[in-house]
């Protein structure tokens, strides 16, 4: 649905140019949710403006529904932005126009006959569950409350692709996880692709599908959030990941009090259904090894249960081999650390 | 009291000064309007504008703007009136006054609405933009009602500037209170009639000011 072809923007002039993209090769699928994390100043928010040409990359394609948009003159691209909706970061909605006529905003744009106008607000403020605030000013509303009539407004003229701009940055955590949970009932309703750009790693554990670090203007790693989040190659990818689990410092107290001759300590990864089962309890009791839980979380990336536990295992050399074997061919994926 | 005789005033003359003082201001401020307007959106576009050949159109129009706005009034109207001759067959009496008026306001009036364009957030502009409005679309439906409180203070502001520039254009003989002001009160130190017709004009500017704050209030959505 989307694709970036070696991608690059530039900012200031030829002599003195500072690079904010280099060279991003993306691909998002039909109705997937991709997350792009990085620090500010990564180049994030340059690539999401980048994907409607709200920024014009220096060079490189972006392919959106299979037209390269960075080959269209300006009539074609403003056509083709209508099947793009984006949301942001504070909102942006007109401060002199109801919640309805923002909402209403992209269809009088190509002139939508009144009717259709009606009908597709009232059908998008039930969606969002505005209906009580249709007449209502943004100065009136919550911050919440805004982005969801962001929302409605982008899904008003039925795009192809939703873009996200920070679009919970501004918003408590409760409010958070709700506009979440909101985009991720809009994706499963009308199979719509997501892209969004975020800081926050929870946001790409609750909502995406993969995910791309991006790190000083270029993507440092990408593949599905499982594999990335329980996995991760990149320094940068860590130390989003350890921001929100346990703090590093923790870790490393935990391993150095832990380390002997007769203990191993074992990272176990437990993904899917299996998350839920007593196969550690059952392995230890057949070989006899005793262990200690030095780090450990269990929860769910999107609505995939996973649990990730550092242990140390005390015992025998050999029964301690023989229990990382038995969990390895129960499909359990064992890291030993030291 | 204090010595001040209003039986002395001529009424007839008075209301008379202040119709003509009327016309002046409601014929010079509609023209102002329609040509500062879309001259202040210009100013604005243009200003910002990727394109090269806009922003050097941008640079020759804020010169031409600059200069109309530092000549002063009184010197404005003598300059023009050549241009007012060609234009109404005469350069004095009520219709005399409107160029050098709208010439004089308009440029002051056109930089009043670029910078209440410029107070629109640029966010909601790029909304519109990635939502695929073209750039009169933009200004019509984005740039216009978002700046409404600023372009109505605007124009408050220019009105009550026209009403002075009025008293200066009563000089070159377009009547009006306040020519009858000066001819009276400092040429023929006839004190009454100038007070008459300053208290008129001072009431004129209080309710046009009122009426413009009202405006403001009942656009302002923030």
């Amino acid at each position: 649905m989307i694709e970036l072809k070696q991608l690059t923007k530039k900012y200031g002039t030829k002599k003195k140019s500072t690079t904010a993209l280099s060279e991003i090769d993306l691909q998002v699928g039909k109705g997937e949710i991709f997350g792009v994390i990085g620090h500010s100043g990564a180049g994030k928010s340059t690539l999401i403006r980048c994907i409607n040409l709200l920024e014009r990359p220096t060079s490189g394609e972006v392919w959106v529904n299979g037209v390269n948009l960075t080959a269209l003159g300006k009539g074609d691209l403003q056509k083709h932005r209508r099947k793009i909706g984006m949301i942001f970061q504070h909102f942006n909605l007109l401060s002199s126009a109801t919640v309805y006529d923002n909402i209403a905003f992209p269809l009088t744009l190509t002139n939508t006959p009144k009717a259709d106008i009606k009908k597709k607000v009232s059908d998008l403020l039930a969606l969002v569950g505005l209906e009580d605030h249709k007449n209502k000013y943004p100065a009136q509303l919550s911050g919440g409350q805004k982005q969801r009539v962001g929302i409605a407004r982008a899904l008003a003229s039925d795009p192809d692709v939703l873009l996200c701009d920070e679009a919970t940055s501004a918003l408590d955590p409760q409010t958070t996880d709700s506009i979440l949970r909101l985009l991720l009932d809009i994706n499963k309703k009308f199979n719509l692709t997501i892209m969004l750009i975020t800081h926050e790693m929870h946001v790409i554990q609750s909502v995406c599908d993969r995910v791309a670090v991006i790190h000083a203007g270029g993507i440092v790693e990408e593949g599905p959030v499982t594999e990335v989040f329980l996995k991760p190659k990149h320094q940068v990818t860590r130390e989003f990941i350890n921001r929100e689990t346990t703090g590093a410092d923790a870790l490393k107290l935990a391993l150095s009090t832990t380390n002997s001759e007769s203990s191993k300590q074992v990272k176990i990864t437990f993904l899917g259904a299996q998350t839920y089962d007593s196969l550690l309890s059952q392995i230890v009791r057949e070989t006899g090894v005793n262990f200690a839980i030095l780090q450990g979380t269990i929860s769910t990336i999107k609505d995939m249960p996973y649990g990730q536990l550092l242990v140390s295992f005390e015992g025998e050399a050999s029964n301690i081999n023989r229990t990382i074997t038995l969990l390895k061919e129960r499909n359990l994926d064992v890291e030993v650390m030291n | 009291m204090w010595g001040l005789d209003f039986s002395m005033v001529d009424w007839e003359e008075m209301s008379q000064a202040a119709i003509d003082t009327l016309k002046m201001l409601g014929a010079s401020a509609l023209l102002t309007f329609i040509i500062g307007l879309p001259l202040g959106v210009l100013l604005f576009i243009t200003a910002r504008s990727n394109s090269a050949l806009l922003r050097f159109i941008y640079r020759i129009l804020s010169f031409i703007v600059n200069i109309l706005r530092s000549v002063p009034f009184v010197i404005l109207i003598v300059a023009l009136i050549p241009i007012t001759r060609a234009i109404f067959g005469v350069s004095i009496g009520v219709e005399g006054t409107i160029p050098p008026l709208v010439i004089g306001a308009a440029p002051f009036f056109a930089r009043l609405v670029e910078t209440a364009l410029r107070e629109v957030d640029r966010g909601v502009i790029e909304a519109a933009t990635s939502m695929g409005a073209s750039t009169f679309q933009i200004i019509r439906k984005v740039l216009l009602p978002e700046s409404m409180p600023g372009l109505i203070a605007g124009m408050t502001i220019t009105v009550v500037t026209l009403v002075s520039y009025t008293a200066m254009a009563g000089m070159v003989g377009g009547g009006g209170l306040g020519d009858l002001a000066i001819r009276y009160g400092y040429q023929r130190y006839e004190k009454e009639v100038m007070i008459v017709a300053v208290i008129l004009m001072i009431v004129l500017v209080q309710l046009l000011q009122m009426i413009g704050d009202r405006l403001v209030a009942h656009f302002t959505r923030k």
